[in-house]
């Protein structure tokens, strides 16, 4: 028996140590870009044999999407407000706004956006692997996902925190009221982490119910599994909208965590980072400034410096970020202002019917705020 | 005989003309090459997690996890480690795996036989059950026991009760525990030994024919033993217990023992769903022994249902085993879709909310791919152990 078994791991460990030598020549992945840079014909034949399998290739993110000719967005899988499709299949939202203002900075055309449904469990692999250019998914920023990840989150479109929805009929008027209560989440979520937080620091007892996707947290929390829904209190007023009958259920008021929600890209390329960091700062200046789509072609004739820079007018504030001088009058034109885009997605006259609050520009009591365009 | 001879010789001057040599060189040849293959995807995907800065390392199995969950079999909270999280995750897979392993295998017997039977209602219900269940996916199975029989069910504060024991609500099945104050684990280890010598007895008994009178009606009584060894412990130890009965308590109940709702829905799918291929295996198994062993046990004068007990299955067995084995296995791997109801199992613990958390995809799909692979490899290895001890033995 030994003697049979000794051939095959002696030929594996010769396999392994054949390959260890051997890898150095696949996995230089330098080497060969400068080698495939160089003119000789014969040495870019090798680079082609010694390339590596990429997952994420050596171009720029900015050639790529200029070379299939539209911005791949991760979204969510139907959150309304965030990024819901409707009965066509078009996309809307303030996520899916920001995803289309990146496609008119580069393109000039707002409809050059194409959408992929994430779960939240999905969304950073996606991203990671190079399936979308940007994630816009209602993500909330934090320490290690900005640093463990590859990721890089490039400001915030939505200031956010998590509360709770329970039934009207328990009477509970206080998230402190919750003491043994079965709670309904999403998986692979903050909101996990900060329901354990909350419980644990207030002293009150409780069991957690993960599910993967949305739906079933609503129909679970519909079905009675749990006493309260818990989530970013923008989903619970977006998730409200499933239930069956949404009047019998409250949001308490209490929110128990910071929830800043904002685009990702891949770390490691800047100028895609600028790229979609100033797409958002230009609909938030746009806001302050006073121009929106209806009023931006008149706006260019403005005397005010800081809107024709903005505009494209003055400058060439485009040429720095690698896109068209009229990159934020495309976007403004064709997608808004952060505060249309805001009222047109979860403003006080949709149904989810949120107020401006945190989300407010910051010279009116908010948090949303442009570093200049100059 | 000279041509033979000229062979041998030839292969004795050209070592590539030897067929040992030329298969170890052929053999050693393709096995650098499946090598040197998976060395560079292994050395590809570490090159590329490294430029991307993304994390990567086993170090994270040992910091907090942070998180709760819903159904623990060992102690976890949410200042226990992602090690930890995974511990609980693989236990509550392994707890779904086995109950759902016993249920199927008694369902699926069951089935089996009654398809066959020549009562032709109890043959047809079988039939019915088995084509239903058998050709409905099983994702779908588990919402429908999962959300529709949990929306049948009353809220804790109206929930059905059992003689004020047993309460059974949208939140799980509740039950009293008994706890045996100090000397728990003295009376569990007294009925296991018990259980061991009233076993041990009988098998004696019936390996010994020649045995008196006496010790075989003793081995009669055997399992009294069963009882009597812990009831001793138990006297001995002051018949200190005490009875924790559930009580509903603000939002549900208190103490006692808890079933929650995914555990049960989760062993029903599997259990029913694997019960029908079951079924099926033990019927072909039935079905292959031939007529002439049951016409002979009947002439022996046996009666149908001991001809069905000690002449059919342990033949049939031998051809429902190896089947058998891989609806372990499926079963097994099918407790994965409990991510789809929130039971807190291997997948949805660890490869949802840890994955999440660290970020570490490459590691802990290795590790969850792992488990299960040593989980399968374990349930094969089983099986096939027990195939070789049913298997005929021919002298």
């Amino acid at each position: 028996m030994n003697s049979r078994i000794l051939p095959i791991v002696l030929a594996l460990a010769v396999g392994l140590i054949a390959g260890f030598l051997l890898s150095p020549m696949f996995s230089e992945p330098e080497q060969s870009v400068v080698v495939a840079e160089g003119t000789d014909s014969d040495s870019s034949e090798n680079a082609v044999v010694a390339e590596p399998l990429p997952i994420v290739e050596n171009k720029s993110t900015l050639d790529l999407v200029r070379a299939k000719g539209f911005v791949q967005c991760g979204v969510s899988q139907g959150l309304p407000g965030f990024s819901n499709p409707n009965d066509s299949g078009d996309w809307s939202g303030i996520d899916v706004d920001l995803c289309r203002a990146v496609a008119a900075a580069i393109f000039g055309d707002a409809d050059k956006a194409k959408f992929t449904p994430l779960s939240a469990k999905e969304r950073f692999t996606a991203l990671q692997s190079g399936e979308i250019d940007v994630l816009t998914r209602n993500t909330t920023w934090s320490l290690t996902r900005d640093t463990a990840l590859g990721l890089d989150f490039v400001g915030i479109n939505y200031y956010d925190g998590q509360g709770f929805m329970v039934r009207k009929d328990q009477g509970i008027k206080s998230v402190m009221e919750l003491d043994g209560a079965v709670v309904c989440a999403n998986t692979g979520t903050t909101t996990e982490l900060n329901v354990a937080d909350f419980f644990r620091s207030n002293g009150l007892a409780y069991s957690i119910v993960a599910f993967e996707k949305s739906d079933e947290v609503v129909a679970a929390y519909d079905a009675g599994r749990c006493d309260a829904f818990t989530t970013d209190a923008s989903g619970l007023y977006s998730e409200r909208l499933k239930l069956a009958d949404f009047n019998d259920h409250i949001v308490l008021p209490e929110i128990i965590s910071k929830e800043p929600l904002g685009p990702v890209v891949r770390q490691g390329d800047d100028q895609w980072a600028d790229i979609v960091r100033w797409s958002l700062n230009a609909m938030i200046e746009a806001e302050e400034l006073g121009v929106t789509s209806e009023n931006a072609s008149d706006m260019r004739d403005s005397t005010n410096p800081s809107i024709r820079r903005l505009l494209g007018v003055e400058g060439a504030f485009g040429q720095n970020l690698g896109i068209p001088n009229n990159w934020a009058y495309s976007i403004i034109t064709q997608v808004g202002n952060y505060g249309q885009s805001f009222e047109r997605g979860v403003g006080v006259d949709t149904p989810l019917g949120i107020p401006r609050g945190l989300n407010a520009l910051w010279n009116d009591g908010g948090l949303q705020y442009s570093p200049p365009v100059r | 005989m000279s041509d033979r001879f000229k062979v041998t010789k030839a292969a004795a001057g050209n070592p590539l003309n030897n067929p040992k040599v030329r298969s170890f060189v052929i053999q050693l040849a393709v096995l650098t090459l499946v090598g040197s293959i998976f060395w560079m995807l292994v050395d590809n995907t570490i090159t590329n997690l490294q430029r991307q800065n993304i994390a990567t390392g086993f170090g994270f199995l040992e910091n907090t996890a942070g998180f709760g969950i819903v159904q623990t079999l060992v102690e976890y909270s949410e200042q226990s480690s992602y090690g930890r999280a995974l511990l609980v995750g693989f236990l509550n897979t392994l707890l779904v795996a086995v109950i759902g392993i016993v249920i199927a295998t008694i369902l699926g017997f069951t089935l089996g036989v009654a398809r066959l039977s020549s009562n032709w209602l109890v043959s047809k219900i079988a039939t019915v059950y088995i084509e239903v269940v058998r050709n409905v996916p099983l994702l779908l199975q588990l919402f429908f026991w999962y959300f529709s029989v949990l929306r049948a069910l009353p809220r804790p504060q109206e929930s059905h009760s059992l003689l004020d024991l047993f309460f059974l609500n949208n939140r799980g099945i509740y039950g009293p525990a008994l706890g045996i104050e100090g000397s728990t684990l003295l009376v569990l280890v007294a009925a296991l030994i018990g259980t061991a010598s009233s076993y041990g007895l009988k098998r004696y008994v019936r390996l010994n024919p020649t045995v008196t009178d006496g010790v075989a009606q003793f081995a009669r009584f055997s399992p009294v033993l069963v009882l009597l060894l812990p009831c001793l412990f138990f006297l001995s130890a002051g018949m200190a217990f005490h009875v924790d009965v559930p009580a509903l308590k603000g939002f549900g109940f208190k103490g006692g023992w808890t079933l929650i709702p995914e555990l049960i829905a989760l062993v029903l799918a599997l259990s029913i769903y694997t019960a029908a291929f079951i079924a099926e295996n033990v019927r072909s198994g039935i079905l292959s022994v031939s007529k002439g062993q049951t016409e002979a046990a009947r002439a022996l004068g046996l009666k149908p249902a001991r001809v069905l007990r000690l002449v059919i299955i342990p033949q049939a067995l031998r051809v429902v085993i190896p089947p058998l084995t891989s609806q372990y296995l499926n079963l097994t791997k099918n407790s994965s879709l409990a991510v789809a109801i929130a039971y807190p199992d291997l997948v949805s613990v660890f490869s949802g909310t840890v994955l999440n958390q660290t970020g570490q995809a490459v590691e802990v799909i290795a590790i969850t791919m792992t488990i299960y692979l040593g989980l399968s490899l374990f349930t094969s290895l089983f099986m096939n152990w027990y195939n070789r001890h049913m298997a005929l033995v021919e002298r």
